[in-house]
């Protein structure tokens, strides 16, 4: 179990650290192709951060009124409050706000800069349809996200993404209008200016998607980590295990939702695609669809809980069952365009 | 003082500053587990507080289960009575296993099973049990960190220096391992008599 989370930890640092990697890359071949030299990163750098941190700031009330929460308050909630403090007082973190969504998908999310701040929402339809155990399952990945800091890491990603689409974008134009240093190599033959500029400019069409890529894998991977993180609080799998298989089960999504607020659920709110694809899906279309999911499959989730090492009872996994809805669905959403 | 002099000077500060760096942390670590100690405390106090009125509710539809009232009170009454680390354990473990027999009495009675006050007391129960052990299970967790940090090297050598312990973890008593026999015909010596109380237990040292 212990390993699970420090495994879950490193990987997360190595996305984020090839993200910044990513981000200085493209930032020195935007330097040399512009005449903005360091000025460019910087100034998107600000822009990005202006952009996204006032929403950090109020994410907890920006998540909330979005999806039209309510404080739980009143006798029958007794039990979800009772849940949440004890998990609050196993995790070490001041207990969150608790909210009530009125909704028949199951589904929770957890939002807040700071655990200071934090606050939790789970629709009716969690409540009707999950166990004391399932319930206290389910709470626990919501505190391990609030206890990680996911809101700041996915932040973090969130701003790095538009730092990279404002350079991109920059490029394209700076290059439109031919301000450019490094040269189409027509005075220069076919030199090394020539080669980095062809470079530049392959790397500056593809930056903004693999920027979504890693986004996206960075999220993946912070839902594995906070469900590794919930059994360090339960102490019990089969709980969470027990609420995801409920979850596969259920076809239901939660109306409120959108792309933005996605990673914050517990269950991605958003159909998915091809991920479950028909049988004529190419392998490629379809790995390219699970790339851009913000939580991994729910049977990954399972069999990496059951494998934490503390004995679930529910052994290996089920055959899934078989998707009930036709599974062509919308194509893959387009890259969020910034500026 | 020539470059050597300097340099020597810098590789001084540099070590002092790391001493305190070490030496805070392990400070704020052995205060976490004071810390934790007294929110066990605190989710056993809300535990014994609920106890009077549970008992109230079920009496008020099975008063002739008399036996089963005046066990739950006098296992709550020696709870909180108990000093001392093995007291307290088993002092618990009594009460809980009043409060299972009190629970399976209220089951035979239906009109008390839709009572509302009831479900809610029960309720209330069944998260103050999950406190406590939550509360255990976090005292443990600091006193893994601590020990964890006290043991490896270099902190080790500083912690020996400067008399950091290892503490002992919140460990089920073996005696509360094996089902406790509730037993009322011999009332156990009184804990909060004369001589034998002290201070309320504090957290095992090692």
């Amino acid at each position: 179990m212990y390993e699970r989370i420090s495994s879950n930890v490193r990987k997360s640092w190595l996305l984020i650290g090839a993200f910044v990697v990513f981000v200085v890359l493209i930032g020195s071949v935007f330097g040399y192709m512009t005449q903005f030299g360091f000025w460019g990163p910087a100034i998107a750098l600000v822009i990005a951060l202006l952009m996204v941190w006032g929403s950090y700031f109020n994410s907890d009330r920006i998540a909330l009124s979005a999806s039209r929460a309510k404080p739980a308050e009143g006798a029958r909630y007794n039990q979800l409050h009772n849940i949440v403090e004890g998990l609050s007082i196993a995790a070490g973190i001041p207990k969150p706000r608790v909210y009530v969504i009125e909704d028949t998908a199951p589904n929770a999310f957890a939002t807040g800069r700071n655990p200071e701040h934090a606050a939790v929402a789970v629709t009716t339809g969690l409540l009707a349809k999950m166990n004391r155990d399932e319930l206290e399952g389910v709470m626990a990945h919501e505190l391990s996200h609030i206890q990680n800091r996911d809101t700041l890491v996915m932040t973090l990603a969130v701003t790095l993404v538009g730092v990279i689409v404002l350079l991109a974008d920059w490029m394209i134009r700076a290059m439109w209008w031919g301000g450019m240093t490094g040269g189409r190599g027509r005075d220069r033959g076919g030199g090394p200016g020539g080669l980095i500029a062809i470079f530049g400019i392959v790397l500056l069409f593809v930056a903004p998607l693999v920027a979504q890529l890693l986004q996206f894998a960075i999220s993946r991977q912070r839902e594995f980590l906070a469900d590794a993180d919930a059994v360090n609080f339960t102490r019990y799998p089969d709980g969470l295990i027990s609420a995801l298989r409920k979850l596969q089960e259920d076809q239901t999504v939660v109306r409120t939702a959108s792309r933005a607020t996605a990673h914050l659920w517990i269950e991605s709110p958003i159909p998915h695609q091809a991920a479950r694809g028909p049988k004529g899906a190419t392998k490629q279309g379809a790995w390219l669809n699970r790339m851009f999911e913000t939580h991994p499959p729910l049977e990954m989730r399972i069999e990496a809980l059951q494998k934490s090492g503390l004995g679930g009872a529910f052994g290996p996994t089920r055959p899934a069952a078989e998707p009930t809805r036709p599974a062509a669905g919308e194509p893959p959403p387009p890259p969020p365009s910034m500026g | 003082m020539g470059a050597v002099g300097w340099i020597v000077l810098g590789v001084i500060v540099l070590l002092v500053i790391i001493v305190i760096v070490m030496y805070n942390r392990l400070v704020r670590l052995r205060n976490r587990i004071d810390a934790a100690w007294s929110q066990i405390d605190v989710q056993l106090k809300r535990r014994y507080d609920l106890i009077p009125n549970l008992v109230e509710t079920v009496r008020g539809y099975a008063s002739h289960e008399r036996e089963t009232f005046e066990q739950v009170t006098r296992a709550r009454q020696q709870a909180v009575d108990a000093r001392g680390i093995e007291d307290q354990a088993q002092a618990e473990n009594f009460l809980t296993q009043t409060l299972r027999s009190l629970f399976a009495v209220a089951e035979a009675y239906p009109q008390l099973q839709a009572n509302q006050n009831f479900l809610a007391l029960q309720e209330e129960l069944t998260g103050t049990e999950g406190r406590i052990a939550f509360s255990r299970q976090f005292y443990n967790e600091q006193v893994l960190a601590y020990d964890n940090s006290i043991e490896v090297f270099p902190t080790n050598v500083l912690a020996g220096a400067f008399g950091f312990k290892e503490r002992a973890y919140f460990e089920a008593e073996t005696a509360s391992r094996e089902p406790v026999k509730v037993d009322f015909s011999n009332p156990p010596p009184e804990a909060g008599g004369a001589g034998a109380a002290g201070p309320p237990a504090g957290p095992p040292a090692s």
